[in-house]
């Protein structure tokens, strides 16, 4: 069972009282009818999915119903941190890499928490919208 | 390959068991394939088994980074039924039942395939006009189904709480009596067999580390024990698909999550068919060794770490005794996690890839047991040809850029 710290709540919270919600920083583009079919499905459906660290969007459902955001390894499942909407992330793949802190056989997920797209072009429409 | 039947059981008696050959062998790999096919579970193997089998390739790898059949094939709930409702899933999962039907004879293999029938209930009037849409669904493909009452539920499962007193009373359930169990081991033994018998090389502790690509063109592998060529590669890692789709250089729509099981102590027999509840959200059968194998839904947070949390066991296990009072003092006895690769239809994606010779079969995320036979057997004739079979190809990885979904959520009875 995860303890879980709210950075609205401020305080260590069990599992059960939030829902995870998948990655997290995706930035819905500015212009959805602008879209081009691959830049849309990429939107919606292609998620980064990886084997290490991961930045995902987790809801204090039945505590102060805020959303917020987890750092988290997704094989050892150690919550590295959390912050709040709007905050990025001191903890990514690429600093643990520089630290060679990462574990055995975790992947390193690049583009970490600004990748939108399985297509350069999605990742480029949205580049420099505000998450 | 040494035929197994009841008068080999008798002759090897003889000599005490000590003479049966071992059931597939354990080849260096060569250099070059025509066809390699990552993932040795059951897709992977079935795959490999009709590669050789129905379309002469018999120059066939698998590689599997572990061991055969030690992923999800070994950590499902062996639940098989083919109740689903759209055209598209109806026509893969029928494909595969009447595979499942024929399936220990075709290889040789006692996998244990009992039609003992799946219930899907209905605890409300939406739950119930679902049942009645996709029961009538699957009649007009070809599928066997009937919607029951609670009264019918009741004589099919006495044990199964029908009182209006339930919190979520019975009103009825959809019944397919063709669907049922398998023991999923066997399945995946099975299949390594026969394929080793048509000279298919099972690589075990072969991981793939990376593709080589050239020109927009797969031609071979690095792995932990070298490179190995091949112009077709089938990936069929479940779980890992997300992870070798990113050393291919693209991305996939799945998730990778734990889904749990558990499995209770041996009880005398008590539940001779399968009881799903999507509104409860839980599902249960009992072995042939008496245990009760139980299973509900996904842990909500993505993972790789083949287990779950505990909120999640405790929540399957309110569903079943919500179901079954009867098993409220059943002690549980093991418990485990595999991980699931979820797609946003809660549909399979047999696809091409953006890589040329690179196809993945992967997405089944809850429900891709079931499918064994049929995933293995269109996705065969798929590698073969180079273009993906009929039944496959509604499920290319474009109907996430297209919009044509197959979407089973819910509609199906899956549980999750």
């Amino acid at each position: 069972m995860f303890l879980i710290y709210c950075p609205y709540c401020e305080e260590l919270r069990e599992e059960p009282e939030f829902h995870a919600k998948g990655q997290a920083h995706i930035a819905r583009p500015q212009d959805p009818e602008a879209c081009s079919d691959e830049e849309w499905g990429d939107y919606l459906f292609f998620r980064d999915n990886p084997r290490g660290i991961h930045h995902e969007l987790w809801v204090h459902a039945i505590g102060c119903r805020k959303f917020f955001n987890i750092t988290r390894n997704t094989v050892s499942y150690e919550i590295l941190e959390t912050y709040k909407m709007g905050e990025q992330p001191t903890i990514t793949a690429e600093s643990l890499s520089r630290d060679d802190k990462t574990a055995d056989g975790v992947q390193v997920a690049d583009g970490g928490q600004q990748t939108v797209g399985a297509s350069d072009s999605a990742v480029n429409f949205v580049r420099g919208a505000k998450v | 390959m040494q035929r197994y039947s009841g008068f080999g059981l008798v002759k090897h008696a003889l000599s005490h068991h000590e003479n049966w050959e071992r059931q597939w062998r354990n080849p260096t790999p060569k250099k070059q394939y025509d066809v390699i096919i990552i993932g040795g579970g059951g897709h992977g193997l079935a795959t490999a088994y009709y590669l050789a089998k129905e379309h002469g390739v018999k120059n066939v790898a698998v590689l599997e980074k572990g061991w055969l059949g030690g992923g999800n094939t070994a950590r499902n709930t062996t639940i098989v039924r083919s109740n689903y409702l759209w055209d598209e899933s109806a026509a893969l999962y029928e494909h595969s039942m009447k595979l499942w039907e024929g399936l220990s004879r075709d290889i040789n293999y006692n996998v244990m395939f009992s039609q003992r029938g799946v219930l899907n209930l209905g605890h409300t009037l939406q739950d119930m006009r679902d049942i009645q849409r996709r029961v009538n669904a699957n009649r007009l493909n070809g599928i066997d189904g009937e919607v029951l009452d609670t009264r019918g539920v009741q004589e099919i499962v006495p044990i199964l709480d029908c009182s209006t007193r339930a919190r979520y009373p019975v009103l009825g359930a959809s019944w397919q009596p063709r669907a049922g169990v398998a023991r999923h081991d066997a399945v995946a033994w099975g299949y390594a067999r026969a394929a080793d018998a048509q000279g298919v090389d099972l690589l075990q502790n072969t991981e793939v580390t990376g593709f080589k690509i050239r020109d927009g063109q797969v031609y071979g592998v690095h792995t932990n024990r070298g490179d190995i060529e091949a112009r077709t590669i089938g990936c069929v890692t479940a779980g890992n698909s997300g992870v070798l789709a990113k050393m291919a250089g693209f991305r996939l729509p799945l998730e990778s999550h734990p889904l749990q099981a558990l499995v209770s102590e041996p009880l005398k027999p008590v539940l001779d068919t399968v009881v799903m509840s999507n509104q409860v959200h839980g599902y249960i059968s009992q072995s042939d060794k008496g245990d009760l194998v139980i299973g509900a839904g996904i842990d909500g947070y993505n993972g790789y770490g083949q287990r779950g949390s505990y909120p999640t066991v405790e929540h399957t296990l309110q569903a079943i005794v919500e179901m079954f009072p009867i098993f409220s003092r059943v002690r549980m006895n093991r418990q485990w996690g595999g991980i699931v690769d979820t797609c946003p239809d809660a549909c399979p994606i047999l696809s091409k890839t953006p890589v040329k010779g690179l196809f993945f079969n992967c997405g089944w995320g809850t429900g891709g047991f079931k499918a064994t036979p049929g995933s293995g057997h269109v996705f065969a004739a798929s590698l073969a040809k180079g273009e993906m079979h009929p039944i496959a190809a509604p499920f290319s990885i474009d109907r996430f850029h297209s919009g044509a979904l197959i979407d089973e959520h819910g509609a199906a009875g899956v549980a999750h």
